[in-house]
């Protein structure tokens, strides 16, 4: 499985995302944002950081770079691509993921582990988790407060498109384990057709017990999974 | 051709949290201000641009919004032109 991490000016997550498909034994390569063509690639991984310093809005920036044009086309062909913290900012901006993270409620920078509850386990990207898992996964974000217009979060929940949540340690849907002030405590979604995920906490920080969680993994051995049976 | 400058006035949508807007409103109602009732925090940009007259400047711009300057998820715009610039350039200076 050849696997493409972008780097634009400003990830910072660009080498743990390209750890984290080596470890589930993806070939992995980084591609710089100007670079063009995705031709020969399973899947395409947008890593978190602060690209082009979040001017005017986190993403807004990083959605205009040449590269882009291809994920869209990669994306739109039904291949799966994952964006991660400001990966899932700049998905939301490039309109593959609907809705747009804003300021978090706090005003705060958010740093510090998290619980998610699986919603779905039956995506290209959970079906090694089991419906309704909790996993403890960090979050490191200023602005990632899920915002949408209400037709479009009616949607998403009518049409199960939410894939973690923010809980409790009980798995409860709390406003205390809301860190951002989200919409219904959306942590993750995944577009109409299933092959674009967004999701605001960092699997790929939590992939070795050294790091505190090994709960990231099934992110990516789901992926691999999935691969593996298209390619079979 | 002449130069125009344009006021980009973003602002959070109706509905949408304001959660820089909710911290400045508390601010100035515990410095006294009782009377703010609500404060939205938006953007102001001003662009320079070359355009056949001031309604083809005016809508580049509302086409830059639309493209770039604003998220139409969480946020609105206005465009409105400032001034008619000195021509760019060197033919009349």
């Amino acid at each position: 499985m050849k696997v493409a991490v972008i780097t634009f000016p400003g990830s910072n997550c660009d080498y743990d995302l390209y750890k984290a498909a080596q470890q589930v034994g993806a070939d992995a390569t980084f591609v710089w944002h100007r670079e063009r063509g995705l031709d020969g690639y399973d899947a395409v991984l947008l890593p978190g950081g602060f690209s082009y310093g979040d001017y005017l809005r986190a993403g807004a920036i990083a959605r205009m770079s040449p590269v882009m044009e291809d994920v869209i086309e990669f994306a739109r062909k039904g291949a799966p691509v994952v964006g991660i913290c400001n990966g899932f900012q700049i998905l939301c901006e490039a309109g593959l993921l609907p809705g747009a993270l804003v300021r978090n409620d706090s005003l705060l920078f958010s740093g510090k582990d998290v619980r998610l509850r699986v919603e779905r386990a039956d995506t290209h990207f959970t079906s090694e988790y089991h419906p309704g898992q909790i996993l403890r996964v960090p979050i490191a974000h200023g602005e990632g407060n899920y915002e949408a217009d209400e037709a479009t979060l009616e949607r998403l929940e009518g049409e199960g498109h939410v894939v973690f949540r923010y809980v409790d340690a009980a798995g409860e849907v709390t406003d205390a384990a809301n860190p951002n002030g989200s919409w219904h405590n959306i942590a993750g979604i995944i577009n109409d057709d299933g092959n674009v995920l967004g999701m605001m906490p960092h699997p790929e920080r939590a992939m070795e017990e050294l790091l505190g969680s090994t709960d990231g993994i099934g992110v990516f051995t789901s992926l691999a999974a999935s691969l593996s049976a298209v390619a079979s | 051709m002449s130069r125009f400058r344009l006021e980009v006035r973003v602002k959070p949508r109706p509905g949408i949290l304001d959660p820089q807007g909710k911290a400045i409103h508390h601010a100035l109602n515990s410095l006294g201000w009782d009377g703010v009732d609500d404060v939205r925090v938006g953007k102001a940009m001003y662009l320079d641009l070359v355009a056949d007259d001031s309604g083809s400047a005016v809508e580049a711009a509302e086409a830059m919004c639309r493209k770039l300057l604003a998220n139409p998820v969480t946020e609105t715009f206005e465009v409105s032109l400032v001034e008619e610039l000195r021509a760019a350039s060197g033919a009349d200076a």
